[in-house]
C-alpha cells in the first residue's frame, strides 16, 4: 500500500468505521451507566437537589480551597493546561472546526494558527510531565496500571503527530495519515477506557452535588 | 516501405486574448523536415539535426544550458549534454494512446517560438502518435511495427491514457485492444513513459465506480523500466524534460516510491507554494471572491490539495512560468496524485473525511443505545434478584461460623 | 440458620451499586487527588490509604456484574474476579483506616463522592463475615443492650437523678406531645453528663417542652458505621417509633455526628418513608431559638478558642452556620482554625473507627493533621458538638502531649445563659 492509498484508507472508510465504534460505544455505556439509577432522597431536603447538581458542575472546576490546590497544585496546573490545551486545539483551530462544519452544519472562528501551535508545545510538554509524575508520585504509581498508560499514549500521540505533520516534519501526506489515523485509535478505545470521564464527568458531579445540597452543603 | 519523419505538420491555434485566466493559445508550426538521401544506417544525431535547421553552435550549448537547468542538473554538467547530444542518434518513440483526453499531448505541444519542446521532437523519431501523425489507418499501423522491428529493445514506449479490463473493446485501435497492443508494444521496449495521471495511475477512468475496470500501465506490465509522470495534464517543461534526460543519458531519471521523476516531483506544492505564509499564519479565504481570496489567501477552506501533493507546478508553473491553479484563485486538486478523483470533494478542506459520517453516526448511536438498553435491562434483573436474595442481616450474620 | 459468607457479601454489593457509583468508577482517572485530601495519607504517606484504592473490590463487582465490557473480560480471562481473601485483605482500609468523613468527596475534580461508595462498600465486606471484631461487638450491643457503650436505663435514670438534683429542673421521661423528644449518645450519659444539665437548662429558658424516653433514648448508630442497612434501620426505628408513639414535633439529635446523619438524612431512605417529625441537631435548635430571642446569655468566654468541625454534623450533614453563630454569641476571641468548616480535617474517630483498637497507632499518626492545625493557631480552648469527637481529641492530645481542654458548645453555651431566666 503506498502512502496515497494509506491516506484516502484513514480518510475515508477508516475514520467512519472509527465514529461509528466510537458513538456506538458511548451511547451503550452511558446508558449502561444511568440504567442503575439511584433512589430517591426520602429525607426532608434544605435545598432542591437539581439546582445544586449543576452548581456542583461548574464549582468542581476549581479546587475547593487554597490548601487543597497546594496539596495538588502540579495535577492541577498541568493537568489544566493539558485539558485547556488539547480542547484549544481541537476546536479553534481551522482545520479541525472544518471538520466539525461537515459533522454539525456549523462553524465558529478560530484561533490564529501560530496561536495554536505555542499551546500545542505547552500541552505536548504538560502531557510529558504528567507522565513522568505519574511514574514517578508514590499514589500515582501504586494506582496506575497498563490502562492509565496505554490512555496517555493514545492521547499523547494526535497531539504530537498533528503538530509534526502541519509542520511538515517528514513526509506530509504520510505525517496526515499518521495523524489521523492516531485520532481514529484514540476514538475506538474511547469508550472502553477512562476516556470515558470526557463524558461522566458532569454526572459524577451532579449526582455529588445534587445530594450535597439537599443536605444544604455546598460542594 | 521507409518510414522517415519527413511530413508537414501544420497545427493551428487560436489566440485569446481576452485575458479569461491565465490561459493562452499560440500560434506555431512543427515542422518536420524531411531526410530524403540520408542512409537510415546511420541516423542523424540531435546536433547534426539541429545544425541541418540553422542552428549555430552556440545555439546548441544554449539549448544544452537550458536542457540542464530543466532537469535540475548543474551548468558543469552542460558539457556532458552536449556531448551526449552530439553523439545520440535520434530514439524511436512509439506513443500509444488508449482511453485518454489528449490532454496531455495537448500539454506536450503547448509551444511559443523558440520551442524547447519542439526542439526536442526533432530530436526524436516519433514513430507512431494518433494525433499528431499525419498518416492514418493501414500506413500508421504498418510504420509502427516497423519502428518496432527495427529498433526492437531499444524504442521508448510512451503511453497516455488508461487500458480498460472490464471488456478489451471498450478501447481499440485499428481493431486491436489497448490490452493486446500494450502487451504488444511493451514486448520490445527499452523502456515505458507513462504520460498522465490516466496512464500512470488510471485516472478519471479509474474513478469510482470505474465502469470500464481501467488501470494503469504499471498494473499490467511489470517487467520493464518504467517511469509516471502524471498531471492532468502533466506541465509541458515536466515532459520535456523527463524525455530530454533519457534521451541525453540512455536511463531512467532518479524515481520516487510512486516512480515519478524525483527531479519534478520530489516536492509537495505545499512546500513552495507563495501562499504558504498565509496558511501558516491561519488567513484563509472563506469563498471565491471574498476580501481574503482577493488578498491572496491560502485555499486550504476552499478544498486546496496542495499539502498533499507533490509536482513542479508552484516552482515551474504552467504556460512558460507564468502561473498555476493557486495563484489564478482555486486550490489545487491534487491531480498528479493517484485517486486523485475519489480523494474527497474538490471544495472541501483535508481535514474533512471523504465519506459521509452523520449517517454513520446516527447508526451507530441507534446500535449503541440497544445495546445500551439491552444492558440496562440485564442491569435492573440482575439488581431486582439481588434485591430478592437479600437476607436480613442481624447481629448474628456479622461473623463466620468456625465450620 | 443463614450466617455470613462471601455469597452474601458479593449479593450485597450487587445490590448496593447505583448509578452515582456506576459513574463514579467510569469517571475516576487515577489523579490521586483524593489521597492528597485524607489524613490516613498525608500524615503517613503510605499510598495504600488513597480513597479510591480502598474502593477496588466494589470496582470488581460494578465491571463484571453490570458492564457488557467487564463481563467479556471475566469470560476471557483478563480480568480477576473478587475473592474472599481479598474482602478479608480490605478490612483494614474499609474500616481500619478510614472513618467516612468524606474529605475526599470535597477534592475529587471529577466529583466522585468516595465515602458515599465505602460506605456503601461497608455493606459487602460486613455481609461477608469481614468487618472487624470492634465493631461487630459494638454493634451486638447496641441491639442487644441497647447501646454500643453497654448504657442501660438504670445507668440513664441515676444520671437523669444528677442531672435532677443539679440543676433543679425536672426531667421528662416517656411524655407525650412535647415540642422535642431528646435522644443522647451514650457517651454523653457516661462521660459528659453536662450535656443534659445545659440542655435542661436551656429548654426552660426559652420555655418549651421536651422527653427523653426510657426505651429510645440512644442516638448512636453502630449499624450505620458498620454499613449494615438492617441493622442501622432496626436502630433508628426504635427512635423513630417512639417518636411517632408520642407524637412529639420534633427529634433532638445530640452532640454526636453520625447519629446526626442516622436519623436526619439515612433515617427516612432507611425505612422507606418520610418521618411525621421533623429532626434537627441541638445546635439548630439552639440557633433557632437564639434567632427566635428565646435564648438569653450574658458574658463572654475569656479564652482564644477554636471549633473543630464533627465531619458528619458539617461536611456530610450541613450544619455550618449555627455553631459560628452561637460561638459568636459567647465567645469574642472565636478563630477558625485554617480549612474550617467543610473542610476540616476529621479527629479521627468516627465512622467506627474508636473501636478497632488494631487502628490505634495509625489513628495518633493521623492526629498529627488536627495537631498542626492547632499548633498554628496558639488557642487555649478547643470547642466542638461531638462526645466521641471530644474523647478521640483529648486522647490525642494526650499522646502528643498536648495541654489543651475540649469543651462541648452547648455546655458553653448554656454556661452563659442569664441566671435569672433560668
Amino acid at each position: 500500500m503506498n502512502y496515497v492509498d494509506f491516506l484516502l484508507w484513514v480518510r475515508g472508510p477508516a475514520f467512519q468505521i472509527a465514529t461509528a465504534i466510537f458513538i456506538f460505544g458511548l451511547s451503550w455505556r452511558l446508558l449502561e451507566i444511568l440504567s442503575l439509577s439511584r433512589k430517591p432522597e426520602l429525607a426532608v431536603v434544605r435545598e432542591r437537589g437539581i439546582a445544586g447538581g449543576f452548581r456542583t458542575i461548574f464549582r468542581r472546576f476549581l479546587p475547593v480551597d487554597d490548601n487543597t490546590f497546594q496539596r495538588s497544585a502540579f495535577i492541577i496546573t498541568a493537568g489544566y493546561i493539558f485539558h485547556l490545551g488539547f480542547f484549544i486545539i481541537l476546536l479553534l483551530f481551522v482545520p479541525h472546526i472544518l471538520f466539525f462544519r461537515e459533522f454539525f452544519g456549523f462553524s465558529w472562528p478560530g484561533l490564529p494558527t501560530p496561536v495554536i501551535g505555542i499551546i500545542t508545545i505547552m500541552t505536548l510538554l504538560a502531557l510529558i510531565a504528567l507522565l513522568i509524575n505519574r511514574m514517578r508520585h508514590p499514589v500515582l504509581r501504586f494506582l496506575s496500571g497498563f490502562e492509565d498508560y496505554f490512555v496517555w499514549i493514545v492521547t499523547f500521540l494526535p497531539v504530537l503527530t498533528g503538530y509534526m505533520a502541519f509542520h511538515h516534519f517528514f513526509h506530509y501526506p504520510l505525517m496526515l495519515a499518521l495523524h489521523i489515523l492516531s485520532v481514529e485509535l484514540l476514538m475506538i478505545v474511547f469508550p472502553f477506557t477512562k476516556l470515558m470521564h470526557t463524558f461522566t464527568w458532569f454526572i459524577s458531579r451532579w449526582y455529588t452535588g445534587s445530594r450535597a445540597a439537599q443536605k444544604g452543603v455546598q460542594v | 516501405m521507409n518510414w522517415e519523419l519527413g511530413n508537414f505538420v501544420p497545427i493551428y491555434y487560436n489566440q485569446d486574448l481576452t485575458g479569461f485566466g491565465n490561459l493562452f493559445f499560440l500560434r506555431t508550426f512543427i515542422f518536420r523536415k524531411s531526410y530524403k538521401g540520408k542512409n537510415m544506417s546511420t541516423p542523424q544525431t540531435i546536433y547534426e539535426s539541429l545544425h541541418h535547421q540553422g542552428f549555430s553552435r552556440r545555439d546548441f550549448l544554449k539549448f544544452c544550458g537550458i536542457s540542464a537547468t530543466i532537469m535540475g542538473l548543474s551548468p558543469s554538467m552542460i558539457p556532458r549534454i552536449a556531448k551526449a547530444l552530439e553523439n545520440t542518434p535520434k530514439k524511436s518513440v512509439i506513443w500509444l494512446s488508449f482511453q485518454e483526453c489528449t490532454g496531455c499531448t495537448e500539454s506536450l505541444i503547448r509551444a511559443h517560438a523558440p520551442t524547447i519542446e519542439g526542439l526536442i521532437f526533432d530530436h526524436i523519431s516519433l514513430d507512431y502518435h494518433h494525433t499528431l501523425q499525419a498518416a492514418s489507418g493501414r500506413a500508421a499501423e504498418q510504420a509502427r511495427e516497423n519502428a518496432m522491428k527495427e529498433h526492437h529493445g531499444d524504442y521508448l514506449l510512451v503511453v497516455d491514457g488508461s487500458i480498460p479490463m472490464g471488456n478489451p473493446g471498450y478501447s481499440t485501435s485499428a481493431g486491436i485492444s489497448s490490452l493486446d497492443m500494450l502487451k504488444e508494444v511493451a514486448s520490445g521496449a527499452g523502456a515505458i513513459i507513462a504520460i498522465g495521471t490516466c496512464a500512470a495511475y488510471g485516472g478519471l477512468p479509474h474513478a469510482a465506480p470505474n465502469p470500464t475496470g481501467a488501470v494503469s500501465v504499471e498494473e499490467l506490465i511489470t517487467n520493464k523500466p518504467l517511469i509516471n509522470i502524471p498531471g492532468c495534464p502533466p506541465i509541458p517543461a515536466v515532459i520535456a524534460g523527463v524525455i530530454s534526460y533519457i534521451v541525453t543519458f540512455g536511463q531512467l531519471p532518479k524515481r520516487d516510491s510512486l516512480k515519478r521523476p524525483i527531479t519534478f516531483f520530489g516536492q509537495n506544492i505545499h512546500d513552495r507554494c507563495y501562499r504558504r505564509s498565509f496558511y501558516d499564519q491561519g488567513l484563509f479565504a472563506n469563498s471565491f471572491d471574498d476580501e481574503g481570496a482577493k488578498k491572496g489567501w491560502c485555499l486550504y477552506k476552499l478544498g486546496c490539495k496542495g499539502p498533499v501533493t507533490y509536482n513542479a507546478c508552484a516552482t515551474t508553473k504552467w504556460n512558460e512560468n507564468v502561473s498555476f491553479p493557486i495563484e489564478a484563485g482555486h486550490g489545487c486538486l491534487g491531480c498528479s496524485e493517484p485517486h486523485f478523483w475519489d480523494a474527497g470533494h474538490f471544495y472541501q478542506a483535508l481535514s474533512v473525511p471523504t465519506r459521509e459520517i452523520v449517517g454513520t453516526a446516527g447508526y451507530a448511536l441507534a446500535a449503541g443505545a440497544a445495546v445500551g438498553v439491552a444492558s440496562a435491562m440485564l442491569n435492573k434483573k440482575k439488581k431486582v434478584d439481588a434485591t430478592k436474595n437479600h437476607e436480613t442481616v442481624t447481629i448474628h450474620d456479622l461473623e463466620r461460623t468456625s465450620s | 440458620m443463614s450466617t455470613a459468607s462471601f455469597e452474601r457479601g458479593y449479593n450485597a454489593f450487587k445490590e448496593k451499586i447505583d448509578a452515582p457509583i456506576a459513574s463514579y468508577f467510569s469517571s475516576c482517572v487515577h489523579c490521586g487527588m483524593c489521597a492528597q485530601a485524607c489524613m490516613f495519607f498525608t500524615e503517613t504517606g503510605d499510598p495504600k490509604y488513597t480513597p479510591i484504592y480502598k474502593l477496588e473490590p466494589m470496582r470488581k463487582v460494578w465491571e463484571q456484574e453490570y458492564t457488557l465490557l467487564g463481563k467479556l473480560k471475566a469470560l476471557l480471562g483478563i480480568s480477576q474476579k473478587l475473592t474472599d481473601a481479598e474482602l478479608a485483605e480490605w478490612q483494614e482500609l474499609i474500616y481500619g483506616s478510614c472513618t467516612l468523613c468524606g474529605r475526599c468527596s470535597m477534592v475529587c475534580p471529577v466529583g466522585n463522592d468516595l465515602a458515599y461508595m465505602i460506605h456503601k462498600a461497608r455493606e459487602g465486606i460486613a455481609a461477608a463475615g469481614h468487618a472487624p471484631k470492634g465493631l461487630i461487638d459494638a454493634t451486638k450491643r447496641a441491639v442487644i443492650i441497647g447501646s454500643a457503650m453497654g448504657v442501660k436505663l438504670a445507668t440513664l435514670q441515676a444520671q437523669i437523678k444528677h442531672t435532677e438534683h443539679n440543676t433543679g429542673i425536672r426531667i421528662p421521661l416517656d411524655e407525650p406531645g412535647v415540642d422535642y423528644l431528646v435522644i443522647l449518645s451514650a457517651l454523653e450519659v457516661v462521660n459528659f453528663p453536662e450535656y443534659l444539665e445545659a440542655l435542661a437548662k436551656i429548654m426552660k429558658q426559652a420555655d418549651k417542652t421536651w422527653t427523653l424516653s426510657s426505651i429510645a433514648f440512644e442516638a448512636t448508630n453502630p449499624g450505620l458505621q458498620i454499613g449494615v442497612s438492617d441493622i442501622a434501620k432496626e436502630l433508628v426505628s426504635r427512635v423513630i417509633n417512639v417518636a411517632e408513639e408520642l407524637g412529639v414535633s420534633t427529634v433532638i439529635s445530640p452532640e454526636c455526628g453520625h447519629a446526626y446523619t442516622a436519623i436526619r438524612w439515612e433515617g427516612p431512605n432507611l425505612i422507606g418513608r418520610s418521618f411525621s417529625f421533623k429532626v434537627q441537631h441541638i445546635l439548630e435548635v439552639l440557633d433557632e431559638l437564639r434567632e427566635q430571642g428565646k435564648l438569653k446569655t450574658e458574658g463572654f468566654e475569656k479564652a482564644r478558642l477554636t471549633f473543630h468541625d464533627p465531619c458528619q454534623l458539617i461536611r456530610r450533614g450541613g450544619v455550618i452556620e449555627q455553631p459560628r453563630h452561637l460561638l459568636k454569641m459567647v465567645a469574642t476571641h472565636f478563630v477558625e482554625m485554617e480549612d474550617p468548616g467543610k473542610m476540616n480535617w476529621c479527629c479521627g474517630g468516627g465512622g467506627g473507627l474508636v473501636t478497632q483498637e488494631e487502628s490505634e497507632e495509625l489513628r495518633t499518626k493521623a492526629f498529627n493533621r488536627k495537631k498542626t492545625q492547632l499548633d498554628a493557631l496558639e488557642v487555649d480552648t478547643l470547642v466542638t458538638a461531638c462526645s466521641n469527637c471530644r474523647i478521640v481529641l483529648e486522647e490525642g492530645f494526650e499522646a502528643y502531649e498536648m495541654e489543651m481542654p475540649v469543651v462541648g458548645l452547648t455546655e458553653m453555651v448554656a454556661e452563659h445563659l442569664v441566671e435569672s431566666e433560668v
